[in-house]
């Protein structure tokens, strides 16, 4: 189980090989990856605060709770923070079970709660100035999906 | 002297991110921070606003002490 923060961009592809190797008893690793968008032309910058040791902690929580409620082998969380370009990779998710059903809703599961309850604050910088992103109604509405409200 | 830590748009409101203050529990914090500064003051209580102290949510009131980090997170949003 992994929690990595970057200021720096990372390569997606780097993490998933990474996350595979070696492994002889997994059938099934699912990806989620998430890149910042353009907003067609609204967002120059996209800028994503944390709580530096308070965030990671959270995270690993969560993953925990993945890894016990779906029977997950293992799972990695790669997220950006700092200043991010449109196009770049935010965050990459991966889980890793004996079998595929596991480790998509693992997956699904991570990512809604990354979405609303992760301690993370995204600011928009572009050309009519700077705003802060707050988890839309449709973020919350897939979190309770999963049959709770944190 | 708790370390006072605002984060998201609270840091930007405020115009600081971090402050050594002197205050017993929250409450009392959020009293000495709403007397100085109004506007502040009202969103430390807005809606989604949580308190963590030393690291690990509270809900309802906490006790500080010299060493205590308060932080004031609003509603978060990731990925």
């Amino acid at each position: 189980m992994a929690v990595t923060l970057t200021f720096a961009p990372f390569d997606p592809g780097g993490a998933l090989n990474q996350f595979c190797a070696g492994r002889t008893e997994t059938g099934a690793v699912a990806t989620f990856t998430g890149l910042a968008r353009a907003e067609a032309g609204d967002t120059d910058i996209l800028e994503l605060e944390h709580y530096p040791g308070f965030t990671e902690a959270a995270i690993a929580a969560i993953i925990a709770e993945a890894s016990a409620r779906f029977g997950l082998q293992d799972a990695a969380v790669v997220h950006r923070v700092g200043r991010i370009t449109p196009g770049e990779t935010i965050v990459f998710v991966a889980t890793a079970s004996r079998h595929r059903r596991e480790a998509f809703e693992a997956c699904d599961f991570l990512m809604d709660y990354l979405k609303s309850k992760a301690p993370f604050w995204k600011k928009s910088h572009g050309p009519d100035g700077t705003r802060w992103i707050e988890p839309r109604p449709q973020d919350h509405a897939d979190l309770k999906r999963w049959g709770e409200d944190r | 002297m708790a370390r006072v830590l605002l984060f998201g748009g609270l840091a930007d409101l405020a115009g600081w991110r971090e402050r050594a203050l002197e205050a017993g529990d929250i409450e009392a914090l959020r009293t000495l921070l709403t007397r100085e500064d109004a506007a502040l003051g009202e969103a430390l209580i807005g809606p989604g606003v949580q308190v963590a102290v030393d690291q690990a949510i509270v809900r309802g009131e906490a006790a500080l002490t010299a060493g205590s980090e308060v932080a004031f997170l609003p509603p978060m949003s990731g990925g």
